[in-house]
């Protein structure tokens, strides 16, 4: 095998060097993965590590800054502005993630099943989900118009109230109007997905325990629930991510207001860091969404491991 | 008789309410996007019709906004970034599912949890990132940044498709002496096509979709993509035009719409197949 490469023309030799590094496993295994890499260091990790390392600076917009220790978690927890955006973003995310949750079982039970236009309501129930959030997000803030509002309108003409209403001047109100605003949109996300755990469900099961007596809800609790918990910790887990991790929504819609009442994580992230040029500060804030991060992904885990 | 009233119950009213409730904003959209300023504004009347409808709005929206270079724009920068993306995603899906190299099983996890960072975390160092390489308010910054939401979301997804795959038609090519790569070209590439297609739309649904990153690495009105234009630009002050607006979210949502409508079979299937995992 040596002499008869060493016979060969150079550039022969070298095709046959670079075809058998094709050949190896590593190294066209490494080459193969090297540009996602590349493009994931640069831009996910290596941000990712800055992000960490800025909330440890005083640094600003054109002025790199210098090590303040922990000082911005210090200012932070000392924050009135801060803590209500941590018990905005609970709130937010618990209640709209339980209401997706309900709602989603909910639709994905009623289409699991046959009936005429199945297709186009599968299809239909999905559009929130697909469309740009900025749009509907857009949408929303009509509905919501002090003024002009379509669901005052409705709601007056039902004789339920008989003054226009003010969405989003109101902290609470504000607050539920995003939250029915985030549910709409991942309501399709939840059916979807649970869908796709009820069709693994095996129908031979269901004939089994109804001939063995069990009504609708002993199915549902004995075979159904129990087959759909590994996919509803994904997607539960998933959305409580993308949920706290929440900003074009609520940025569109509020921009935090009214007096800071809706901020979360990232809409004041957002508002220290860009328009107020403290982009240590802006990092900390942003910093935070990670404990949620890594405590969703452990339960996931557990969950799952449970399971198994 | 009872079981007609129950089915309605338990079912059709339930469901009339879910399409209600997801589709109204949808419905709204369009009333408004082609009803005359006059009627918009008008307490008196019924706002969920019209009958003069009038194309006003959408005229305003194409000739006295900047609506068609957004267009323009998000169309570039999501073909760019969904290129970029996916080429970078078929390769590394298929080098951790099937080369099976040291190290790869490690990989897979890893990138999979890199699709969890939130882009919350990331656009403050990110906006110096770019920035510092002079991508400052160029399209170029959101084609290279899209990648990390796109790239861990693609390769998650390939690497289920793959796994439906038989490996046995690989093995029988490499043992008929088709070199690794020639495998890939055509074996396994082409029936990977279903997948790539799905990835195709999601990276390009999700591109078109994005507004963080745009809203900060963009600042000039002519660079803006649609999602964060017609936010930025067209509620101006306390002066809201409500009808380009509602025209503008409308028409840009049309093109996934119809990436989506044209592909739902396979959206719903990649989908449902990517959640089993």
């Amino acid at each position: 095998m040596d002499r008869l490469e060493a016979s060969l023309p150079r550039a022969a030799a070298r095709r046959a060097a670079v075809g058998s590094l094709l050949e190896s496993r590593e190294a066209l295994g490494w080459a193969m993965v090297a540009p996602a890499v590349a493009l994931l260091g640069a831009f996910l990790a290596y941000p990712f590590l800055l992000g960490v390392w800025l909330s440890l600076t005083d640094s600003r917009i054109a002025n790199p800054g210098r090590f303040v220790g922990l000082e911005n978690f210090r200012y932070l927890v000392g924050d009135g502005v801060f803590r209500l955006a941590v018990l905005n973003t609970l709130l937010y995310a618990g209640v709209a993630v339980v209401l997706k949750f309900v709602l989603g079982f909910a639709l994905a039970l009623l289409v699991d099943r046959e009936f005429r236009g199945k297709r186009f309501v599968r299809a239909a129930m999905l559009l929130p989900w697909i469309v740009p959030t900025s749009l509907s997000a857009l949408v929303f803030y009509w509905i919501y118009d002090s003024q002009f509002s379509v669901l005052t309108w409705m709601l007056r003409a039902a004789g339920l109230v008989d003054r226009s209403i003010n969405y989003l001047g109101d902290p609470n109100l504000a607050r539920a109007s995003l939250i029915a605003a985030n549910v709409w949109r991942g309501v399709p996300f939840f059916a979807i997905g649970l869908l796709a755990g009820l069709q693994t469900v095996p129908r031979e099961l269901y004939e089994a325990a109804a001939m063995d007596g069990a009504g609708p809800w002993a199915r549902f609790r004995w075979i159904t629930w129990p087959l759909l918990v590994p996919v509803s910790v994904v997607v539960t887990v998933f959305s409580t991510i993308m949920t706290v991790g929440d900003f074009q929504l609520i940025w569109i819609v509020t921009k935090g207001g009214p007096a800071n009442a809706t901020h979360l994580f990232g809409t004041l992230a957002y508002q220290r860091a860009v328009q107020g040029g403290f982009l240590g500060e802006g990092a900390a804030v942003a910093v935070f969404v990670l404990p949620v991060l890594v405590a969703c992904v452990a339960l996931a885990y557990r969950a799952l491991r449970r399971e198994d | 008789m009872s079981r007609t009233v129950a089915r309605l119950l338990t079912f059709q009213l339930p469901l009339a309410a879910f399409l209600v409730f997801l589709l109204f904003p949808f419905y709204w959209m369009l009333v408004t996007a082609l009803k005359p300023n006059r009627d918009l504004y008008n307490l008196a009347l019924n706002p969920l019709w019209t009958w003069t409808p009038t194309l006003d709005h959408v005229r305003r929206l194409l000739w006295d906004t900047h609506f068609l270079p957004w267009m323009r724009n998000t169309l570039m920068i999501s073909v760019g970034a969904t290129a970029l993306s996916l080429a970078a995603s078929l390769l590394a899906a298929y080098a951790i599912g099937r080369l099976r190299f040291r190290g790869s099983g490690a990989l897979g996890i890893t990138l999979f949890l890199t699709y969890l960072v939130p882009p919350v975390i990331l656009f403050i160092p990110l906006s110096r990132i770019v920035s510092a390489l002079g991508l400052w308010d160029r399209p170029a910054a959101l084609v290279l940044t899209y990648p990390t939401f796109l790239v861990p979301f693609c390769v998650w997804l390939l690497l289920g498709y793959f796994r439906t795959l038989p490996q046995e038609l690989e093995d029988c090519a490499r043992v008929d002496g088709a070199s690794r790569v020639q495998v890939m070209r055509y074996v396994t590439f082409p029936l990977a096509l279903p997948g790539i297609l799905s990835c195709l739309i999601f990276a390009f649904t999700l591109s078109w979709n994005e507004y963080l990153y745009a809203l900060v690495f963009l600042s000039s009105t002519d660079q803006k993509t649609v999602p964060v234009g017609l936010a930025t630009e067209l509620v101006t002050g306390d002066v809201f035009q409500w009808g380009p607006l509602m025209a503008g979210a409308l028409l840009g949502s049309v093109p996934v719409a119809v990436a989506y409508s044209f592909f739902v079979e396979h959206y719903v299937a990649a989908l449902t197949g990517a959640l089993k995992e």
